[in-house]
């Protein structure tokens, strides 16, 4: 397939990938690369550019056909969540929670559950966040303290969750939250319910002031005696912790993608500088010192790219080393992100370090991939004990 | 209503990539290919007059086979079934060879409509949907800013652009309409659409089906490509300074000393 714009690799994917593909980078490029800047600018979560992912379907992608989705697979998601944060890695991160709340529902829901929630998802006319991190539990989630107690048909909430991406303008948070404390392992203690935004009892605390990702809203959020019927949970009780360990395998993907999109974007714009900057009478981009970081860029990018993909391969067919790959796309395509904005500001000189650019942005939205959906900490932790395990 | 729209698969002029080959005949491979801009918004208004009455868009191509990638992008808009002429024999054809071929392409659709563009971003010979209509022997109202049918009357009012604004032409159906980018904004394909288009049927026509007569032997076209030369660069333009009203007066003086204002 012929394409115009930015060099894309074609092999492996399938001709239905390659048209949602370019459908998606033709919206990214015209409809929210231009609005970029200012979404970082306002701080503000950019609901026009959720109205246009909801308008051309983007939010069906990871969704089944009889939810209105299409029905795609991993990897097609990820191409999407990759040519948005191409052009602005807040518009890719919509799509990428929206798809992570959405998975516990696909993987534990019941289908009167999917039934229920999933269309108004795929249609994005209702937002998801996913709640679990806590004060006192991030990578570790044996910390929690949020406890859901029972009371007849009800579930009755008490506690807080924190770093929460789009928990304000949500319209569910799946929280998870200890109903089982007797449990002798702490990773049978926690259950995954879904809590809707406008119960009474849930609060927005506040909202993080961030060095990147400034138009995605990162919630504190309180628990005071939310009650929710028993039919909103996920799954057995005291499986919460397995939900949430089988949605990383899917959703650390989704962030691997927002990097592998930043990245790339900060690549084109730093070669498309060198092109056009001139020094010593000629464009940067002849100097071999400037070659150098732009090819070692490329060349990253497309090597996390493609561990990215083939772990998508490997996790959509069942792989039971689902969570290592997963955890090595991430690991990869976050330093790599990191690596390549930083160079590109590099590239830029002064002008990378100001706001007339968008590479500072970018070396700021990167920062966030290597802390996030696990850190590149416990990325390492799975990678290795993985291999230990197998040794 | 029933609405046939003709899309040519152009070089996207946004690749800046077109070029002729050794044969002086556009060098197909060179450029990723789009819908010709004016059929675009041709199409944009037949899914919005079907959307408004009811009915079916359909489109018409004529290309090598490798078009069917283009007429996709159609389909993904909204348009229902595709049409697409293609025969070895027509590679190169001449504006009179177009024109013909897609009148008998045409005639083998039942329409109340069949829209064109005013011309196309690369050859640019503007003649193929008024040729069209004239082959056909139908009405043509050219240069649309505004289509608006009236099914129960049988006929059609095109507002025309004009120097000075608009025409309002009407003629029954079925009519043949040019289209201009007055019309309005194409719409961007929803992804569900994308996926639609794929399943949508496109019939391939070739002259067997069509007329064998209808293209001159083995390319002997009445028309050649003799040469091609790069239009002259443009000269520098001019740039006023000064105060506001300064700068006013003096683009007023400038345009009312040519008879423009």
């Amino acid at each position: 397939m012929t394409q115009s714009g930015p060099i894309l690799g074609t092999t492996r994917l399938t001709e239905e990938q390659l048209l949602l593909r370019e459908a998606v980078r033709v919206l990214a490029d015209e409809r929210v690369a231009p609005r970029a800047a200012a979404i970082d600018r306002e701080g503000a979560f950019p609901e026009d550019i959720r109205a246009l992912l909801a308008e051309h379907d983007v939010f069906a992608i990871p969704f089944a056909e009889q939810h209105g989705g299409l029905g795609a697979d991993l990897l097609t998601l990820i191409l999407a969540i990759e040519q948005l944060s191409r052009a602005c890695a807040t518009t890719g991160l919509i799509l990428a929670v929206q798809a992570l709340g959405a998975v516990p529902i696909q993987v534990a829901g019941t289908t009167e559950q999917q039934d229920r929630w999933l269309p108004g998802l795929a249609s994005g006319e209702k937002l998801i966040a996913f709640g679990l991190t806590e004060p006192d539990a991030g990578s570790d989630p044996s910390g929690i303290r949020t406890k859901a107690v029972r009371d007849g048909d009800e579930y009755v909430i008490d506690g807080g969750k924190r770093f929460i991406s789009h928990a304000s303008v949500a319209d569910y948070v799946v929280v998870f939250a200890i109903t089982n404390p007797e449990a002798d392992k702490p990773s049978r203690r926690l259950s995954a319910i879904l809590v809707e935004t406008d119960r009474p009892g849930f609060k927005v605390t506040r909202l993080e002031h961030k060095m990147g990702l400034r138009g995605s809203p990162t919630a504190e959020l309180a628990f005071d005696g939310v009650r929710v019927p028993v039919g909103n949970r996920l799954g057995a009780e005291g499986q919460g912790f397995a939900i949430a360990m089988q949605t990383f395998e899917r959703s650390r993907p989704g962030i691997a993608a927002q990097a592998v999109g930043i990245a790339q974007g900060a690549l084109e714009a730093a070669a498309g500088y060198a092109n056009q900057r001139k020094q010593f009478g000629k464009p940067i981009g002849e100097l071999q010192m400037i070659q150098a970081m732009l090819a070692d860029m490329d060349a990253a990018t497309e090597a996390a790219r493609h561990l990215l993909y083939t772990a998508c391969d490997e996790i959509e067919a069942g792989n039971t080393e689902a969570a290592r790959w997963a955890a090595m796309a991430k690991l990869v395509a976050g330093d790599t992100a990191m690596r390549v904005t930083t160079d590109a500001v590099q590239v830029f000189g002064g002008y990378g370090y100001i706001d007339e650019y968008p590479v500072e942005r970018m070396m700021r939205d990167a920062k966030i991939t290597q802390l996030y959906e696990g850190t590149q900490q416990i990325q390492r932790l799975i990678v290795a004990r993985s291999l230990l395990a197998r040794s | 209503m029933r609405i046939l729209v003709m899309t040519k698969p152009v070089p996207d002029p946004a690749a800046n990539a077109e070029r002729l080959g050794p044969d002086l005949r556009l060098d197909r491979a060179a450029s990723p290919t789009v819908v010709n801009g004016n059929d675009e918004y041709g199409l944009e208004a037949a899914l919005q007059l079907v959307e408004a009455h009811g009915g079916e868009v359909a489109i018409l191509t004529m290309a090598p086979a490798t078009g069917i990638e283009t007429m996709r992008k159609a389909l993904a808009m909204g348009a229902m079934r595709g049409v697409l002429v293609a025969d070895d024999a027509l590679g190169g054809a001449d504006l009179p060879t177009t024109i013909r071929v897609l009148a008998a392409a045409a005639a083998t659709q039942e329409f109340d409509l069949l829209l064109g563009g005013l011309d196309t971003s690369d050859g640019a010979g503007g003649a193929v949907t008024a040729g069209v209509a004239a082959r056909l022997g139908l009405p043509l109202l050219s240069a649309a800013a505004k289509i608006d049918p009236d099914e129960a009357a049988g006929k059609v009012r095109v507002q025309r652009l004009s120097a000075k604004g608009y025409d309002l032409l009407e003629a029954p159906m079925p009519a043949v309409i040019s289209c201009t980018q007055a019309l309005g904004t194409p719409r961007y394909p929803s992804l569900k659409g994308i996926m639609a288009a794929r399943s949508r049927q496109i019939t391939t026509l070739t002259l067997v089906d069509l007329g064998t007569d209808l293209a001159p032997a083995s390319g002997q076209w009445p028309s050649r490509v003799l040469g091609t030369l790069p239009p002259p660069s443009r000269a520098a333009g001019r740039i006023v300074t000064g105060a506001p009203a300064d700068q006013a007066r003096e683009i007023a003086d400038y345009l009312a000393d040519r008879r423009i204002i």
